[in-house]
């Protein structure tokens, strides 16, 4: 199977890996570049535990093919702690909204996307937002929480 | 499985064949292709004519590479906002895209169903003129042959604003697949409905109207009476698919109701 170079920004830094033909952004990212915090959950974007942000906007990775991702920027959970613990990481610690943890890596990336571009959500804009990340613990009400709390502390600070 | 990517749109229609899928946004293609279920070559392009939005003399022209959230995004495509808002979650409506909604298969293409009622036209890429999406969603069903690839889709505006209703009938909320969707549009001429259109979603293999009833609507006023014959007509030549949702049984007896509350949410405007 052939396969093909791919260039991108992940979190920052530039990076470069061979795909195979048609593998998805999930697994390239796990195994080819080694980023293992978007995560494999049923492939066939139902769940979201593989949401990683292209160009500021949330995708699913394992619906995404990695070669289009050329020349784009990458982020994903592991790119969020910038020396210490990113505020969103911490209220999901404070709020206990992490049980398992599967799906957490996908929730951060959407709760990052939300509040980059709206500050104050409501609590249903919140629900909105990770609407496309399932927590099968169904722990949603922490992470909500969590979500809100985020929000709340950025303005006070 | 090979994967080939274009250039321009043209270049892709022409290495379409009967062993090709076109990817768009990939939200129904690569699932195919992670399962190793998807067709022998994949073609894709990043034409930037497929991503153009313009406003036309009564209505759009939408590339088909237009994604769910691009919709929403945009002012002037308010009166789609509340069909795209209906597409997946945030993560989806940001990759699928209106070109290949019109290509998903049940109980997906929630979007083709409002563009059936709205009168859209499709241009298919490496072809000239535009033809009706009826046309295109009709030839989908049959098998074999090569699929063509939507370049844009021209809708058109509705004059009236009120004249468009859209529901989606699902059992999760926000999210969850259609048991149905509905989408009328009733122009109308001195209270008179003229060229009324309705469509159903997740109610046969693709997108169908549902002729009788736009028979009942001509002409008429949106009254209680005329609502409840075309309640009555609802599932009049559907063809609806039993599924891990809802049994074909269960989608005729309820197409009524849900017809029925639509058209007493417009009439009251």
């Amino acid at each position: 199977m052939a396969k093909k170079p791919v260039t991108f920004m992940l979190n920052g830094s530039e990076r470069a890996a061979f795909a195979e033909e048609g593998l998805n952004l999930l697994e390239f990212l796990r195994r080819a570049v080694g980023d293992l915090s978007p995560k494999y959950g049923c492939g066939q974007g139902t769940c979201g535990a593989c949401t990683v942000i292209i160009d500021g906007e949330t995708h699913l990775s394992c619906l995404t093919m990695a070669e289009a991702v050329q020349g784009r920027k990458v982020e994903t959970a592991s790119g969020l702690a910038n020396g210490k613990v990113h505020p969103l990481q911490e209220a999901f610690m404070e709020h206990f909204a992490a049980q398992c943890g599967y799906c957490t890596p996908g929730m951060l990336m959407s709760a990052k996307v939300l509040l980059d571009h709206n500050p104050s959500p409501s609590r249903a804009e919140v629900i909105e937002a990770i609407s496309g990340n399932l927590c099968r613990c169904t722990g949603y009400e922490p992470i909500i929480d969590a979500i809100l709390a985020t929000a709340n502390t950025r303005r006070l600070a | 499985m090979r994967v080939e990517s274009y250039n321009t749109l043209a270049e892709a229609a022409r290495a379409m064949g009967p062993d090709a899928v076109f990817m768009a946004g990939g939200t129904l293609v690569m699932r195919d292709v992670n399962a190793g279920t998807s067709a022998g070559r994949v073609v894709r392009s990043a034409d930037p004519a497929l991503t153009e939005i313009r406003a036309t003399g009564d209505g759009f022209s939408l590339g088909s590479g237009v994604t769910m959230a691009r919709v929403l995004a945009h002012r002037d495509l308010a009166f789609l906002a509340p069909v795209a808002r209906a597409v997946g979650g945030p993560q989806v409506r940001n990759m699928a895209t209106i070109g290949g909604n019109i290509f998903a298969h049940h109980p997906y293409g929630d979007f083709a169903v409002a563009l059936l009622a709205l009168g859209a036209r499709v241009v298919l890429a490496g072809q000239g003129g535009a033809k009706p999406l009826d046309d295109l969603l009709r030839e989908r069903g049959r098998s074999g042959g090569t699929s063509p690839i939507v370049a844009s889709i021209e809708v058109p505006r509705p004059r009236d604003p009120r004249a468009f209703g859209f529901v989606k009938v699902s059992r999760i909320k926000p999210k969850g697949v259609s048991v149905m969707s509905i989408a009328v549009n009733l122009p109308r001429d001195g209270g008179r409905m003229r060229g009324a259109r309705v469509a159903f979603g997740a109610m046969g293999p693709a997108p169908l109207r549902a002729s009788a009833v736009e028979r009942v609507l001509e002409g008429q006023s949106l009254d209680a009476a005329t609502i409840a014959r075309a309640a009555q007509l609802a599932s009049d030549g559907l063809d609806p698919p039993t599924d891990a949702l809802a049994s074909a049984w269960y989608r005729r007896e309820v197409a009524g109701t849900h017809l029925r509350r639509l058209l007493e949410k417009m009439e009251r405007g």
